[in-house]
């Protein structure tokens, strides 16, 4: 009985759990019920991934409207995917964030924090589950309200202005892809994903119709930060308190590339976004311009936090790279690497975060002789960043492997020059983190071997763990994505 | 179909660029948020208007009624209200926030004042 309820329970148990954090106004018991809820929300993913995989595709109709007249929480392959890596990450995140919060933001502002925590969190797993048009919008703006407040909370004051220019630029694009679902919505008179994609057919070829799939990629790409709309991101990464940037990184981007993936492939569908509007070729080129230029960026960073920004901003250049070739293992590709790279992105900068909590900045140049400080922490940092080269062994190395593959299938070499390019740069990045930690002698006062509390290096090398399993072990990883590319390019074949 | 009978479409298009021109253009951040709102307006009318039918009413089953219009635009955009109410609350409270901690809400001041910070931290990080 319960059981039929689960795609509600996914978003309605961390909603609830939001308002019950400030009226307790208690930072720790914030923290419990946000760990709880994590946790929960954890298991109800699993669970629904599972039934995914036996029963097909679930719809539950909220307040037991029919769709399409109603919302429809609608779970396939797919999304059951991006619900797993959310609650996933979030999961893993809030044991960790107690301490590190603690250290970087007020205590009378505990358990604020720790409610917008949940909100945001209840806003990517509806963004994921729902299967209506106008619902993402709600959902999306649900988490970029929370997240806003999540940056500003940051404990140096920058963070109140990148938290500032990360609203406007995320209320533009929010407001483009509502503009774009609204001339969905005059065209075929429905918001149900599924709906519309029936009757999208009859009017593929109007004006406003392309005019909307402008409006949503635009919007979009300003949510994914891709490049060159990606300025917001480096500063709001590089602001906002560790246990925060961990949980964003990994999940708040890679959700709205769900989203594109979903209207690219499952509303448009390659019929429209192919032929003559070369949506793909664009997405395409600044794909590989990301990679390059991004990473490029990175090399020449001072504050490891925005190092690691820009590298998200490269790495999301090779998800939209597997998305704009459009073929079955770019897309697998595309959707595993939203995994590897979430888990990947998060165990850095929870590591991170320790070095933060220990040293007091994270300014590349006072990291000299860090190894002989913190060695399982510049350990795991090596790890993380050997998966985010793509390195074999790692997570980071089957995707970008399966990548390649896509682009040789499609006869694209100069694809693979960039990935190869791209990951030298990135080698490159690790590389002066190593030679700055393992290399440089350390200053006299700061050779005693201080590790970062265990309540936030359990979770971060577990992380780190899973980086190394996820290379080995594919089946969860690179399967669930290769059902979920079978969904998306499924309707089109 | 001429220009002038869709001419809610023109106000959209207009209210819709003007907001985004004002984003953009302006460095103070209040001036940025009232640009931010003009935009999010825009959005209400682009759904509202084509859902209203001249001569149509409220869409009730019984007679007399024939010709209805489209209640959903408007339950819709009273959803998207709130949000742009919640985004620009937001907003305002971090210019709060954000004049306590420079004593500006002009971008430029703010941004100069980032900008020495970045820098003395680069090279507090370098004499370490």
């Amino acid at each position: 009985m319960i059981l039929d309820h689960l795609p509600a329970l996914q978003v309605v148990v961390p909603l609830m759990a939001a308002p019950l954090i400030v009226l307790l106004r208690s930072g720790r018991a914030g923290w419990l019920i946000a760990t709880l809820v994590s946790w929960f929300a954890l298991a109800v993913a699993v669970m629904l991934f599972m039934r995914v995989q036996s029963v097909g595709v679930i719809s539950y109709a909220i307040g037991n409207w029919p769709p399409p007249w109603g919302i429809e929480y609608r779970v396939d392959a797919l999304n059951a995917f991006v619900l797993v890596l959310v609650s996933l990450i979030a999961s893993v995140v809030l044991p960790y964030a107690r301490t590190s919060i603690a250290a970087e933001v007020p205590a009378d502002r505990h358990y604020l924090l720790y409610s917008m925590f949940v909100l945001c969190l209840c806003g990517l797993l509806g963004m994921a589950i729902t299967g209506d048009v106008f619902n993402i919008f709600v959902f999306l703006e649900i988490s970029s309200l929370s997240g806003y407040v999540l940056i500003g909370l940051g404990r140096d004051r920058r963070a109140l202005h990148s938290a500032f220019q990360y609203l406007i630029m995320g209320t533009i694009g929010a407001t483009f892809y509502i503009i774009g679902v609204g001339l969905l919505y005059l065209m075929t008179g429905t918001l149900n994903l599924a709906d519309m994609t029936v009757r999208l057919a009859a009017v593929e070829e109007t004006r406003p119709v392309r005019a909307a799939l402008a409006f949503i990629t635009v919007g979009l790409s300003l949510k994914i930060a891709l490049f060159p709309l990606h300025v917001w991101l480096p500063g709001a990464y590089a602001g906002a308190p560790s246990a925060v940037v961990a949980f964003m990184a990994g999940t708040a981007t890679k959700v709205s590339v769900y989203v594109m993936l979903r209207f690219v492939f499952g509303i448009f569908g390659v019929r429209l976004v192919l032929p003559d509007l070369h949506l793909l070729d664009m997405l395409m080129i600044f794909s590989a311009a990301a990679m390059i230029t991004a990473s490029l960026t990175a090399l020449f960073q001072k504050d490891l936090k925005r190092l690691l920004a820009y590298s998200s901003v490269a790495q999301i250049g090779y998800i939209t790279l597997g998305l704009s070739l459009a073929n079955n293992d770019g897309v697998t590709a595309s959707v595993a690497h939203l995994f590897n790279h979430g888990i990947t992105k998060a165990a850095l900068f929870m590591l991170v975060g320790g070095i933060v909590l220990r040293v007091g900045t994270c300014q590349v140049d006072a990291l000299a002789g860090l190894a002989r400080r913190m060695p399982v922490t510049c350990f795991g940092i090596v790890i993380a960043g050997l998966s985010l080269v793509g390195v074999p062994g790692t997570a980071g190395f089957i995707t970008k492997w399966h990548l390649v593959l896509a682009a040789l299938q499609d006869g694209q070499w100069w694809v693979v020059a960039v990935v190869g390019a791209s990951s030298l740069l990135a080698a490159a990045y690790v590389w002066r983190f190593v030679e700055v930690a393992y290399m440089q002698p350390a200053p006299a006062d700061a050779v005693t071997r201080s590790e970062a509390p265990l309540q936030m290096l359990v979770p971060a090398c577990a992380m780190v763990a899973a980086c190394i399993y996820f290379g080995f072990e594919t089946s969860f990883s690179l399967g669930g994505a290769r059902d979920a590319a079978a969904v998306l390019l499924g309707g089109l074949r | 179909m001429t220009v002038g009978s869709h001419y809610s479409y023109w106000v959209t298009i207009l209210l819709m660029i003007a907001g985004l021109y004002i984003v953009v253009a302006r460095r103070n951040l209040i001036k940025k948020l009232i640009g931010l709102a003009i935009f999010q307006t825009s959005v209400y009318l682009l759904y509202i208007a084509p859902g209203k039918l001249i001569g149509g009413t409220a869409p009730i089953i019984a007679e007399g009624f024939t010709v209805y219009s489209n209640p959903l635009p408007h339950v819709l955009i009273l959803t998207a209200i709130v949000v742009g109410v919640a985004t620009l609350a937001l907003g305002l409270a971090l210019v709060v926030r954000i004049h306590e901690e420079y004593g500006s809400i002009e971008e430029d001041a703010i941004l100069e004042i980032a900008e020495r910070e970045t820098t003395a931290q680069e090279q507090g990080g370098d004499r370490a």
